[in-house]
């Protein structure tokens, strides 16, 4: 029994997706384990999308994004001067770049959530940003976006 | 009950998508990659499927792989502009998600990536414009799993 509490601890760890099954138990219990992993991974989504004010799901980091589409999210959110943002790197972690599609029931990546709701992908925070609707509801978040005051000094 | 869901699963997994079909036809027919009339069985289904589900008043279904890290003739990343009165009082999200809805197998197959544009006919005559894709920067490169993806045709 211990074992698996340990495996499961392992699990439910910030980061540490993977476990590892007890060594003295069959695979009932490293079913059970993945069991838990996945239910933890769910409810660690839920938490991970409410953490903090704005999240994205990107391929590969604001610093050195990897995809054109996840520098476009990266490159909007510097130009709006937010930069106090959560975001994951989907190509560290399968689970995670699985987890996420399932979650957000979106296929594809980047992903954005405003206050852990879903806002959409990179098309959409575009279109957001040209509208002049992201000022807005970057607003709503209590963030000032950058560009209202390079308005003022023009 | 329990065997006619297996049979049911085994069937499915035995039809074959139309990226299993995208891969066996470049394989059959050895014709250079970057044939234009070759068949581009992804692309069709795309515009058929959009063109079914949402009677668009204009459609574009643009094969941007090339612009990416994956191989010439690849059907794996795409851009499609949608104008339909079906998107009217929709969001949107509301829209990217109905677009998401009828393309749902090939996003779960061969399809890595799709740009969208939803747009109403007045949203549409007011800007008649498509939108371009930004730089690729190779992430498909370092992905594992594209490889799987592009080999199999399947998750």
């Amino acid at each position: 029994m211990n074992n698996v509490l340990r495996s499961t601890a392992r699990c439910l760890q910030s980061g540490a997706w993977h476990y590892r099954t007890a060594q003295n138990n069959g695979e009932l219990l490293s079913v059970w384990a993945r069991l838990m992993c996945s239910s933890a991974a769910q409810t660690n989504l839920e938490e991970m999308v409410k953490k903090d004010k704005v999240v994205v799901f990107i391929k590969g980091t604001p610093a050195q994004p990897m995809c054109g589409f996840s520098n476009a999210v990266v490159q909007i959110l510097r130009m709006h001067g937010v930069d106090n943002y959560a975001a994951y790197n989907v190509l560290d972690d399968q689970d995670i770049r699985q987890g996420i599609k399932t979650f957000s029931n979106w296929p594809t990546i980047p992903q954005v959530y405003f206050n852990g709701e879903f806002v959409g992908g990179c098309d959409i925070l575009l279109q957001m940003h040209q509208s002049g609707d992201l000022v807005e509801e970057l607003q709503k978040l209590g963030i000032r976006s950058a560009l209202l005051d390079q308005e003022k000094q023009s | 009950g329990l065997l006619c869901l297996m049979l049911s699963t085994a069937l499915r997994c035995l039809r074959p998508s139309s990226c299993t079909l995208a891969l066996s036809r470049q394989l059959a027919h050895h014709r250079h990659p970057m044939d234009p009339s070759g068949p581009r069985p992804v692309e069709t289904t795309i515009r058929t499927k959009l063109t079914q589900a949402l009677t668009p008043e204009h459609l574009e279904v643009i094969n941007e792989s090339h612009m990416h890290a994956v191989p010439p003739g690849s059907e794996s990343h795409f851009r499609v502009l949608v104008v339909s009165p079906q998107f009217e009082g929709l969001s949107l999200l509301q829209r990217h998600r109905l677009v998401n809805e009828t393309l749902r197998e090939e996003l779960s197959t061969c399809v890595h990536a799709l740009a969208i544009q939803a747009k109403t006919p007045q949203q549409w005559s007011s800007n008649p414009s498509l939108a371009k894709s930004p730089p690729c920067m190779g992430g498909s490169k370092h992905d594992d799993t594209m490889t799987e993806k592009l080999k199999a045709g399947r998750d």
